[in-house]
């Protein structure tokens, strides 16, 4: 029976967030790549929470944004409303959010999809890996015979695209199964069709999989809800874009609120009174959900003196009616998600419009995983997104991102691009989930990223364009743009040190008047902005050479001078962490061989592989004492 | 140097001619090594079939050669110090029979082990942490009983258990700010910082306390640096002859005889001492003795305790009142000697100058040496001193750490007073508790293992 058959250089499995940035960074780059969903309905699909970034989640959108990818530019065309979370703290933390208009998030997505070269979007489930003939090893080579590969995929009607490489972004439907009360549906989210072969062929090929569950709450008929009994969340004023190709006005729009309320202990009750008909506790449910995303049922049952939890009320658009529950995702049955959420003050009369849901999917170990995001045991198999076990758009983006870029850079010859942990939250979130075996779904959080105040979400363009640039998906318009920003900040930095102010009269009254002490000796406008009552704006009667410069550069100015000891300090952090990881262990070593290396250490190296001697220290199992038989073994 | 399981081999016990002598040997090899150099008395017995911690009688051999009996006790990996399968052949002492008998292990297969390298295998085999190996280093080196006995609580952990309960501590308070920071809903901040404030300041006086006994510490290994001042002829070479209780330092009736400083180590009632006895201060010409003045002057800059001695059967004059504004601020004890002569001394305008004990002797017939050597176990047992139930710091790289570990400390107080937001006080206290780590070995590091094991003497 004649069949399907094409060539691409790369094919991309899944069109989520993961696999949009996967197909258009390798196609940006030049090469020819497919696309394949299940639903073209369902692409950049946001079939959770109504928004984008979030606490730590944001700084990786930006970090993408920086190094070009699209989920900034897409949530700046689409959001309705936008907020800087934890501004009360350090700028380390700031985090910045933003509601979507779910729909028009998806379309604007896909209407990019299909406006880039090189790119070709096909609905089909991949249903099997192709593997191609053992690649001989080089000569000298000891430890495997050939090296695997993949060499392309087979849908389920049939039709055989080979490729260089295939990058697979299952996301959440790979034998998905959408489960509440005593209701199970074998689908992916929102009743999508579920891929429910692949499965199989990467067991085939020997690959660890694991099962992993997550939920989401109720969608409530904003028409049925009273938002006279919930405090108003509205957006800022002043708004900041995702994308540094965009500026406030660039973007500037109408915002909706969104609405605070709060469970009570008759919520509670009527939680604890049905607990025994949850799939999860009735042991219908196998897989490991999140600690950190928990549902409304396990947050009650683990801190039962709390007498209340946060909800969040948040529109999924501007052309529905549907509100999200944030806060309250649950899998009990019908009748008790309605008791429940109609025990929410403002809530009386909820009318349901989707129903909660815990879902179940298979993901891989993502310790099988290189730092490049390719498999060690399969050339030209990578995997990014919710199938290595994270969770969230934005950490499925990021490594969707990461992914796409470095299978193109492995078509064209180049060396992977790997972001190490003081780089960039992309190179913590990778490092963790290739290093760490991660045993629930992995998300995102600032507590994970050791140099934070170093990977401000405000910085990171200056962190990450020079290497967006080199991989080529900074045009050098944007480039151009990068570099005058970037010298601006030194030039302004360097001025500040060396414009002098004296002891005037007029000085010392000014210094006074905002709440500062007189000057006892002359002063260099870097150390006036440095005293913890002054900043860039404070001291701008003082210096009248100033010329205007934009927001963001006097933001940098601003941040480097006020914050400066602990920047260095964590500098020299970074310094220190840098020695183990520039230790790199090369591929051939054979932990068996290594004298002295405790049994339970021997194994983890051996299974992980680690590249260099700082990632082998982060693994679970390798003490300190192994971190010295190996520099020792390798000649220290 | 690539670390291979080879088999090493060392002379165990020190250098003098003890009775007994014990070579060790650890490694995959030393049963075979210790078969190939040993003939059990009972002719069926081999050291390879010895089960641990069961002793072989018999001779050791170089081929037919019969050069010692012996008693050779087997322990099996990894219930050894090392981890490894060890033999400890113990045999009669005497240095040159000891090396006589290494030469032959070594020719049979053994490797004479690098400095430190017994104490380096127990480290990498997981048998003791850092702190613990390097007391085992300072234990071996250690100079007295005392540096002894600090070594020994430091081997039990007794350092490890102060610093893991600070590091706890510290990680705890990380903890809930990133806590607070992930899950604001279920972890506030307020008023975090006021309360963190007073637990890090006592935190940091804890640490500082651990470095006091540092300088204790050091005291305790090398002996109280005690330095003799006095002017020329005031009897501070007589006075250390009695307390040495032999006639070492050349004592002359002319004033200026000790040109240069002397350094004696002396047990005052279990106390160790290192006596620097000093030229005389006084103003001088001669380029000899002014020299030995600069030097007397300079041994004060390190000196624990200061031995002033004045000349009771003379009258204070301006090299005195030079002297006592050297020794302001410093641990004096006062010494008036002579008092076997006529005494015109005028003591008060001595007090009014010091605040010291004093004590009348005479270094000619030892008249009031025993109260000197009671005034100075008081001031050593009674006063900061004290070392009972302590751990001391006796080793330079925990002092470092430590320091650096109290300056980030320091820096949190700093940080908010200045009201800085809690996610900057991370930044130091994880600093903190990486400085800390690197005591216990707990902290990745590269350097680390080969810098101390480097500075272990050879064979434990």
């Amino acid at each position: 029976m004649p069949q399907i058959e094409e060539q691409y250089d790369i094919v991309v499995v899944g069109a989520g967030h993961a696999g949009c940035e996967a197909a258009l960074a390798a196609a940006r780059m030049g090469l020819n790549t497919i696309l394949f969903t299940v639903s073209m309905d369902s692409v950049a699909l946001m079939p959770c929470n109504p928004n984008v970034g979030g606490s730590s989640k944001g700084h990786l959108v930006r970090e993408i944004d920086a190094m070009g990818g699209e989920m900034g530019k897409n949530i700046d065309k689409t959001y309705i409303q936008s907020k800087m979370l934890n501004e009360s703290k350090g700028p380390a933390v700031h985090s910045l959010r933003a509601q979507a208009d779910k729909a028009e998030y998806s379309r604007a997505m896909r209407m990019t999809l299909q406006r880039t070269d090189h790119l070709t979007l096909r609905q089909a489930e991949v249903s099997e890996l192709i593997e191609g003939d053992c690649k001989e090893a080089a000569e000298g080579s000891e430890h495997s015979v050939c090296t695997k590969r993949i060499i392309g995929v087979r849908t389920l009607s049939g039709g055989t695209y080979f490729a260089k490489a295939v990058i697979l972004c299952t996301g959440v439907y790979l034998k998905a199964r959408c489960i509440f009360g005593d209701v199970s549906n074998p689908t992916g989210p929102n009743g999508l069709q579920a891929a429910n072969h692949l499965t199989q062929s990467l067991v085939d090929l020997g690959i660890k999989v694991r099962r992993f569950k997550t939920g989401t709450p109720a969608r409530i008929d904003k028409r049925s809800i009273d938002f006279s009994k919930m405090i108003e969340q509205k957006g800022d004023e002043h708004i900041v874009p995702f994308s540094f190709t965009n500026t406030e006005e660039d973007i500037r729009r109408e915002q909706v609120s969104c609405w605070l309320t709060y469970t009570n202990e008759t919520t509670h009750d009527i939680i604890r009174a049905n607990i025994d008909r949850s799939p999860l506790f009735s042991g219908m449910i196998e897989g490991t959900g999140p600690r950190y995303c928990p549902s409304i049922e396990d947050k009650v049952m683990k801190f039962p003196d709390k007498d209340h939890h946060q909800v969040f009320i948040e529109p999924e658009g501007e052309y529905t009616n549907e509100m999200y529950i944030g806060g309250m995702s649950s899998s009990l049955p019908e009748d008790v998600q309605y008791a429940m959420y109609r025990s929410v003050p403002g809530l009386e009369n909820a009318k349901i419009v989707r129903n909660a849901y815990a879902i179940e999917y298979d993901c891989i170990d993502a310790t099988q995983l290189k730092a490049s995001l390719e498999f060690k045991e399969y050339e030209g198999l990578f995997a990014g997104g919710q199938i290595n076990g994270s969770s969230g758009y934005e950490e499925a983006a990021a490594q969707g991102f990461m992914a796409g870029v470095n299978a193109a850079r492995k078509i064209k010859g180049l060396e992977p691009i790997i972001l190490d942990r003081s780089q960039a939250y992309v190179g913590v979130l990778i490092d963790d989930l290739v290093t760490k075996e991660t045993l629930e779904p992995y998300r995102m959080m600032t507590s994970r990223a050791e140099y934070r105040l170093l990977l401000r979400q405000d910085n990171a363009d200056l962190r990450l364009t020079d290497i967006g640039h080199e991989i080529g998906l900074i045009d050098e318009d944007r480039y151009a743009h990068f570099c005058a920003k970037r010298a601006a900040i030194e030039e302004e930095l360097k001025r500040l040190q060396s414009v002098v102010i004296g002891a005037a009269k007029k000085n010392q009254e000014y210094l006074e008047s905002v709440g500062s002490t007189p000057l006892k000796t002359a002063a260099s406008l870097s150390d006036l902005i440095k005293r913890p009552e002054l900043n860039y704006d404070l001291v701008a009667p003082l210096d009248p050479d100033r010329k205007a410069l934009p927001a963001d550069v006097i933001e940098q100015v601003n941040i480097n001078l006020k914050y400066e000891g602990y920047i260095i300090r964590q500098q020299q952090q970074v310094a220190h962490f840098k020695k183990l990881e520039k230790k790199r262990i090369p591929d051939s070593v054979n932990y068996d061989e290594i004298q002295n290396l405790r049994k339970e250490a021997r194994q983890k190296l051996s299974q992980i592989r680690p590249s260099s001697v700082g990632q082998a220290s982060r693994i679970s199992g390798v003490s300190p004492a192994d971190i010295s038989v190996l520099l020792i073994y390798l000649g220290n | 140097m690539l670390y291979k399981n080879d088999t090493i081999a060392a002379i165990a016990t020190g250098a003098s001619n003890a009775g007994i002598g014990i070579i060790r040997i650890s490694g995959e090899h030393a049963l075979e090594v210790a078969d190939r150099c040993f003939r059990a008395k009972n002719p069926n017995k081999k050291i390879i079939t010895t089960p641990g911690y069961h002793a072989v009688y018999g001779n050791v051999t170089d081929g037919d050669v019969v050069m010692d009996e012996a008693v050779c006790l087997v322990m099996r990996a990894p219930n050894s110090y090392t981890t490894e399968d060890v033999v400890e052949v113990q045999c009669h002492g005497g240095t040159i029979q000891l090396r006589q008998i290494l030469k032959v292990i070594l020719k049979n297969g053994a490797r004479v082990a690098e400095p430190g390298e017994f104490t380096k295998r127990a480290y990498l085999g997981g048998r003791i942490d850092i702190t613990q190996a390097e007391s085992v280093m300072d234990m071996i080196c250690a100079q007295n009983e005392l540096a002894a006995r600090s070594s020994a609580a430091q081997l039990q952990g007794a350092l490890s258990d102060k610093i893991r309960e600070i590091r706890s501590f510290v990680l705890e308070n990380v903890a809930y700010i990133e806590s607070a920071l992930d899950d604001p809903e279920n972890y506030s901040l307020d008023g975090f910082s006021e309360e963190l404030y007073q637990q890090v300041e006592a935190t940091s006086s804890e640490v500082l306390k651990l470095l006091g006994t540092a300088e204790e510490g050091k005291m305790i290994r090398e002996g109280i640096r005690t330095v003799i001042l006095g002017k020329p002829n005031a009897g501070k070479s007589s006075f250390l002859n009695q307390l040495l209780g032999e006639e070492r330092a050349i004592v002359t009736e002319i004033a200026g005889t000790t040109r240069d400083t002397l350094e004696e180590e002396v047990m005052v009632q279990g106390i160790p001492l290192k006596i620097i006895d000093t030229a005389g201060i006084h103003e001088t010409v001669d380029i000899v003795e002014k020299l030995g003045v600069e030097k007397a002057k300079k041994s004060l800059e390190d000196a624990d305790l200061v031995v002033y001695i004045v000349d009771g059967s003379r009258v204070l004059d301006q090299d005195d009142a030079y002297i006592m504004k050297l020794l302001q601020d410093r641990k004096v004890i006062i010494l008036i000697n002579k008092i076997d002569v006529e005494q015109v001394v005028d003591k008060s305008w001595i007090t009014a100058n010091i605040i010291a004990p004093m004590i009348e002797i005479s270094a000619k017939t030892g008249e009031g040496l025993q109260e000197f050597k009671e005034e100075l176990t008081k001031m050593f047992f009674h006063g900061k001193l004290s070392f009972n139930d302590q751990v001391y710091i006796t080793n330079l790289r925990h002092r470092e750490a430590l320091s650096e570990a109290d300056l980030s400390l320091k820096r949190v107080l700093d940080s908010i007073r200045a009201g800085m937001p809690e996610d900057f006080l991370t930044i130091d206290l994880m600093a903190a508790y990486e400085q800390l780590g690197t005591i216990l070995g707990e902290q990745p590091e590269d350097d680390l293992a080969n810098e101390i094991f480097s500075k272990f003497c050879m064979g434990k």
